[in-house]
């Protein structure tokens, strides 16, 4: 039966690859994954999780070990954040072009320079076309269903692709949240063991993987791999149903938050949502149409999903943790607002940078977006369609 | 001089589509690469003159692709399936017995 507990989020994480029973971990501490992979050790020391852990020089090697391993049939996890995500940049390629089933959390983190060890998104979105299925969670509760769920749609055989479940570093990862966990016996019904595929790698049974990628060969398999993605999304609202039925706690691909004759909305990732949703409460006290679009899933990108909710309102407020240097906004904005542009009746689309290194966004920040975009919608007139908010001008 | 079976014999598409290629492009067997003639890559073929080969062996040694073998007379011949026409051996043949000739179409 399900239990109520308190977790440190990245707990919560260490919990669910355990009871996910991995064969694998390969990870190299840093901050603020830390903990997320010193449970695990833990686990393993102590007897309570009977999986090989690898102990590896850097992140470039934690994925590397991660992708042989995966490769061989293995049940595998991982985690890093900022630098080490950007130090994986290369493998994380190679894992989902192999398409090789990892689950990896990330502890979103800034990049460097400067050092910082606080949270944002550019991590992960300098990573977006990397070809992984992304989920970004907003609490413990999400980083816990999502990496069960993750290793389901993972291994299924229509998808096998890699899966990275985002969650704020510090904000998310260092909070200690309720959690309604499952037992290993709910689990094992859920997920059973991987299944080994046909073609694992197997001393007995020779395979090449990534072998040369002639001008001949490359076109196939990016279209392969590119359709593999987009279809993921049927397997991912599969898996999402299930879980459902069997545990009772629906997911979707967008958490909509008092949309209901919404002009404005929100959309945002992650764990800034909850403020977010405070900011609705505040505002929808005065009377203010505004609600919140959450979203849970950046890859596969959610075009259809987007449409459902885009018709009836006026404006959109994109806000983004991370910003495309001398690009045309934030990367989740300018996506947004591209998925829109063929069609004919599209709401107003904003875009906010806030919360870049660790910097907090508060409910104040939430009513001040929400200002700024009424006042556009009423015709005031904005140099950019893109604002850096929080910056000091003096 | 062919040796190996072509792709059409062996059944094996050289161009497949994005649906016929294995998930991640996988070659499930080991050793294809055999099958894939880099000969038709040569613009150049080596031809040894056995009146000049003194037999050291030193074309077989540096070929980089081991395009060269060694016949039952202790000679070298070329394989055409798979020299590229790099024109090593004819660089490092001792007594110039190796000449590069260019092919014609």
């Amino acid at each position: 039966m399900a239990r109520r507990i308190a977790i440190e989020c990245s707990h919560a994480a260490s919990l669910a690859v355990k009871l996910a029973r991995v064969d694998v971990i390969a990870a190299y501490p840093i901050t603020p994954q830390t903990h997320i992979v010193e449970k695990l050790s833990e686990y393993i020391a102590n007897g309570e999780l009977d999986a090989e852990y690898i102990n590896v020089e850097s992140e470039h090697s934690a994925l590397s070990a991660c992708i042989g391993a995966s490769a061989t049939g293995a049940r595998v996890f991982t985690a890093t954040a900022g630098q080490g995500l950007a130090l994986m940049h290369e493998m994380l390629f190679i894992a989902a072009g192999n398409r090789l089933p990892i689950v990896m959390a990330v502890a979103n983190r800034s990049l460097s320079p400067n050092l910082s060890i606080w949270g944002d998104q550019s991590d992960t979105m300098a990573s977006r076309d990397c070809g992984w299925i992304t989920f970004y969670a907003e609490n413990a509760q999400e980083i816990f269903d999502l990496i069960i769920q993750a290793f389901k749609i993972a291994e299924d055989e229509k998808v096998m692709l890699p899966v990275m479940v985002c969650f704020d570093g510090f904000y998310v990862t260092h909070v200690i949240e309720p959690l309604i966990t499952l037992n290993q016996e709910e689990v094992d019904k859920f997920l059973p063991p991987r299944k080994i595929p046909k073609y694992a790698l197997h001393p007995d049974h020779p395979t090449t993987w990534g072998p040369i990628g002639l001008p001949e060969i490359q076109t196939e398999l990016r279209k392969q791999h590119d359709h593999a993605l987009r279809n993921s999304k049927f397997v991912i609202k599969d898996v999402w149903r299930e879980f459902g039925e069997m545990f009772g706690r629906w997911y979707d691909v967008f958490e909509p938050y008092r949309m209901e004759d919404a002009d404005i909305a929100f959309l945002l990732m992650g764990g800034s949502c909850g403020t977010a949703k405070a900011a609705v409460d505040k505002l929808r006290e005065k009377g203010e149409k505004v609600g919140l679009l959450k979203l849970r899933m950046f890859r596969p990108f959610p075009f259809e999903e987007l449409l459902n909710f885009t018709k009836e309102i006026k404006a959109l407020a994109v806000v983004d943790k991370a910003i495309s240097i001398g690009g045309v906004g934030g990367p989740l904005f300018s996506e947004i607002r591209s998925a829109l542009y063929s069609l004919e009746d599209k709401p107003k689309v904003l875009g906010f940078v806030a919360g870049i290194g660790g910097r907090d966004v508060t409910i104040n920040d939430f009513i001040g977006i929400y200002e700024k975009t009424k006042k556009v919608l009423a015709g005031e007139k904005i140099e950019n369609d893109f604002m850096f908010l929080q910056v000091r001008e003096e | 001089m062919k040796i190996l079976p072509s792709h059409e014999e062996l059944k094996i598409k050289s161009k497949p589509s994005w649906k016929e290629l294995l998930p991640g492009g996988i070659i499930p067997e080991p050793a294809t690469s055999r099958f894939y003639l880099t000969g038709d890559w040569r613009s150049f073929r080596p031809v040894i003159d056995k009146n000049k080969c003194i037999r050291c062996g030193l074309c077989w040694t540096y070929c980089p692709d081991m395009a060269i073998r060694k016949t039952s007379e202790g000679f070298y011949e070329v394989n055409l399936d798979y020299c590229k026409g790099c024109g090593i051996c004819a660089e490092e043949c001792p007594v110039k017995a190796i000449t590069m000739v260019e092919e014609e179409e």
